[in-house]
């Protein structure tokens, strides 16, 4: 429960003159549920998205301690020729997007079995021949993505197409894709956008069942403080970029600088 | 349009109706044309001409009205808008192969040596070496979703590859036949890395420059390519049997040895068997493709490259491979071109060549293996069939496209999603 899982530290991001993050540190203990809040352009998915190497941060470090030993996410990507944020992924941080990026015109069992990719065999040769040992693999791979849309309750829309489906199952086969790559970590942007209160309140119990029962630590950007609060064991508050209070939810909720943050302090109105 | 309109009518009121607008517009039409003919300066009016004319076209219109307000018709036209309307579908599990008509295609296909006539067999020869094409670009565009307009480089790496690996390194038809597609695919690779982060617009640029650089390279490169004037290409040759009329450096040319009497044709018909049979191994590994790995990871990074990129895929490497298979289709399909022609020069590889596969991807439907076959054939029947009305042919071509774009604007035939269950049928539904 203790032990480290990511650990930022003094995080920076300039994209030219603009600062979005400015010494951001933080730490995500394993089997944690961490949420990432702040008022709207304080710098949240862009934390996301230096943790998930999908951008360099100009200065600072992330350690994530994957599978295979403790990685520096930065020094992934600036690994030549072959590094890129796929590295990323394949230390196990996986992630869904503020607005849905799933593959439209494919049908939802093949999203998943897309995420599968690094499982299956991908023997040129032997997918031509269909030997059985590709056989076997994908049968493991199409078990695995049915597992996967039974736990979401997406069972019944294995064969349709993603682009197709209701909102609220596209946000939930995005989550059931994410966990296809088998993460340590999955980092859901705003996950409960555009969601009614039932399916929020179900999002609740999912991402609870994720950390529980599946053993994957959590890390959320969200703004519906509700399910904040539920939820979460561990809240990082961010605003113009910088970290302005991070503690349990109680400790943040009562913390003057967020309320500020969020309602605006009365000195400054008085100003 | 006017069928959906009058749908109050009764049938033969709404058939009369549309025959009676089509023969005013047919008069207006074909009136001028038809009735009126220059003689020396003046000119003789002939108004039966365009009546009879008109009288036909009415004819016709209320025919067809007719009968599509049949049963078996509107059938037809249910099962056309649907097909129009409806966007990707997802084939039902385990639903068989359409067995009956893959297999007719291919019993024509093994006929046509027996049927053709050597002008004929050529055609059809050229008909597979565009089938081979569109599916090699198919996977570039229709699968990966990369616009590559050079596809005519890897074809001419192909055919120049036999050409000058037979003048200067006793490379024969057989093993050109095994290394061109390797060395298609290194060109598609050299290409290929510096210009994979490039996306859609920049990509075609790119492609399209890379296209016409080789094509320069080949003119230019007088010593090695022979310049405008091109290349000799060998002919083939059956386990170093030939089918010449009289065998080179005295062996035994093939007629000779079966006893038979000696064929023109008989070169062409066996390249027209190896053609067959690679192109029907072409088309099953691209079937598998789509439903295996890495097919799939193609068209995932079609639709969402970042997505790809949270999830492991290095897209780089993916779309690489990608250009890499395409560009050794396309290689093959050269060593095929070379060695019917006989020859290989320069102007059989102009961008013009790159955007007729182009559209027979686009026509054939974008990812649909049926349907690059299909328009595959169509185009290169096309212009051999229009060939009394050759200069109408880009007309005829234009029109086709148009009439494609309005009614299928995915193409001719839509690719079905394969399905997938569970194995274990106890926790399906």
């Amino acid at each position: 429960m203790s032990k480290t899982l990511i650990q930022a530290q003094n995080l920076t991001m300039r994209f030219g003159g603009v600062v979005a993050n400015k010494d951001v540190s933080f730490t995500v203990k394993q089997d944690s549920i961490t949420a990432l809040i702040g008022p709207n352009g304080a710098g949240k998915t862009t934390v996301f998205n230096c943790v998930t190497g999908f951008y360099r941060a100009t200065s600072g470090t992330i350690t994530f301690s994957g599978a295979g030993g403790e990685v520096e996410i930065g020094q992934l990507l600036d690994k030549p020729l072959l590094g890129g944020s796929h590295l990323a992924a394949r230390a196990g941080v996986a992630r869904t997007f503020q607005n849905i990026r799933l593959f439209r015109e494919m049908s939802v069992a093949e999203n998943l079995l897309v995420a599968q990719h690094r499982a299956v065999n991908r023997n040129l040769v032997a997918g031509i021949l269909g030997t059985r040992a590709y056989r076997r693999a994908e049968a493991t791979a199409v078990e695995n993505a049915y597992h996967w849309l039974r736990e979401l309750g997406l069972e019944s829309d294995a064969n349709r197409l993603a682009g197709q489906l209701p909102y609220g199952r596209q946000r939930r086969l995005e989550i059931a894709r994410a966990m296809c790559t088998s993460p340590r970590v999955i980092c859901l942007d705003e996950p409960a956008a555009g969601l009614n209160p039932s399916e929020t309140a179900d999002l609740a119990e999912l991402i609870k069942r994720l950390r529980s029962a599946h053993g994957v630590t959590v890390m959320v950007i969200e703004h519906d403080m509700g399910l904040v609060m539920n939820i979460s064991d561990h809240v990082v508050v961010l605003d113009h970029g910088q970290v302005i209070a991070s503690g349990t939810p109680n400790s943040v909720a009562a913390n003057p600088a967020v309320v500020a943050a969020y309602l605006g302090a009365p000195e400054e109105v008085a100003v | 349009m006017i069928m959906s309109i009058q749908v109050d009518r009764a049938p033969i009121v709404r058939a009369t109706l549309d025959a009676l607008t089509v023969f005013v517009l047919a008069l207006i039409v074909l009136g001028p044309i038809s009735g009126v003919v220059l003689d020396g300066f003046g000119f003789q009016g002939h108004p039966l001409r365009p009546l009879a004319l008109a009288l036909v076209v009415a004819a016709g219109r209320f025919l067809m009205t007719a009968a599509l307000s049949t049963g078996a018709g509107a059938f037809f036209v249910g099962r056309f808008n649907a097909a129009t309307a409806s966007s990707v579908k997802i084939m039902a599990p385990q639903r068989a192969l359409r067995t009956p008509w893959v297999l007719a295609l291919v019993a024509l296909g093994a006929l046509v040596p027996f049927l053709a006539d050597k002008y004929w067999l050529s055609v059809a020869t050229l008909a597979l070496i565009y089938v081979l094409l569109g599916l090699g670009l198919n996977i570039v565009v229709g699968l990966a979703g990369l616009l590559d307009l050079g596809f005519v480089a890897f074809y001419a790496v192909g055919a120049y590859f036999l050409a000058i690996g037979a003048e200067h390194f006793g490379i024969g038809f057989w093993s050109a036949l095994a290394l061109a597609p390797l060395l298609a695919a290194i060109c598609g690779a050299v290409l290929a890395f510096p210009v994979l982060r490039m996306h859609g617009d920049y990509l075609a640029i790119v492609t399209l420059g890379f296209g016409e650089i080789i094509r320069l390279v080949l003119i230019n490169a007088v010593d090695v390519t022979g310049g405008p004037n091109g290349l000799p290409a060998p002919e083939p040759t059956l386990l170093g049997i030939e089918f010449g009329r009289v065998a080179k450096q005295g062996g035994v040319p093939l007629h000779e040895l079966l006893g038979l009497g000696y064929s023109p044709n008989g070169k062409y018909l066996f390249l027209y068997g190896v053609l067959f049979c690679v192109v029907l191994a072409a088309v099953h590994v691209v079937t598998r493709l789509r439903v295996m790995p890495l097919g799939r990871t193609w068209e995932a990074l079609r639709e969402d490259e970042i997505a790809c990129r949270s999830l492991g895929i290095n897209h780089v490497m993916v779309k690489l491979s990608a250009f890499m298979l395409s560009a050794s289709f396309g290689g093959l399909a050269g060593v095929f071109f070379a060695t019917q022609q006989g020859f290989v020069s320069p102007t059989s590889f102009t961008f013009l060549e790159s955007v007729l596969v182009l559209s027979i991807v686009v026509l054939g439907g974008l990812g649909s293996t049926v349907g690059v076959v299909l328009a595959a054939i169509v185009l290169t029947l096309l212009p051999e069939l229009l060939r009394d009305f050759a200069e109408f042919r880009t007309l005829v071509f234009g029109a086709l496209m148009v009439v494609m774009m309005l009614w299928r604007p995915r193409g001719l035939i839509r690719p079905a999603r394969p399905a997938f269950s569970p194995s274990r049928t106890e926790v399906a539904k």
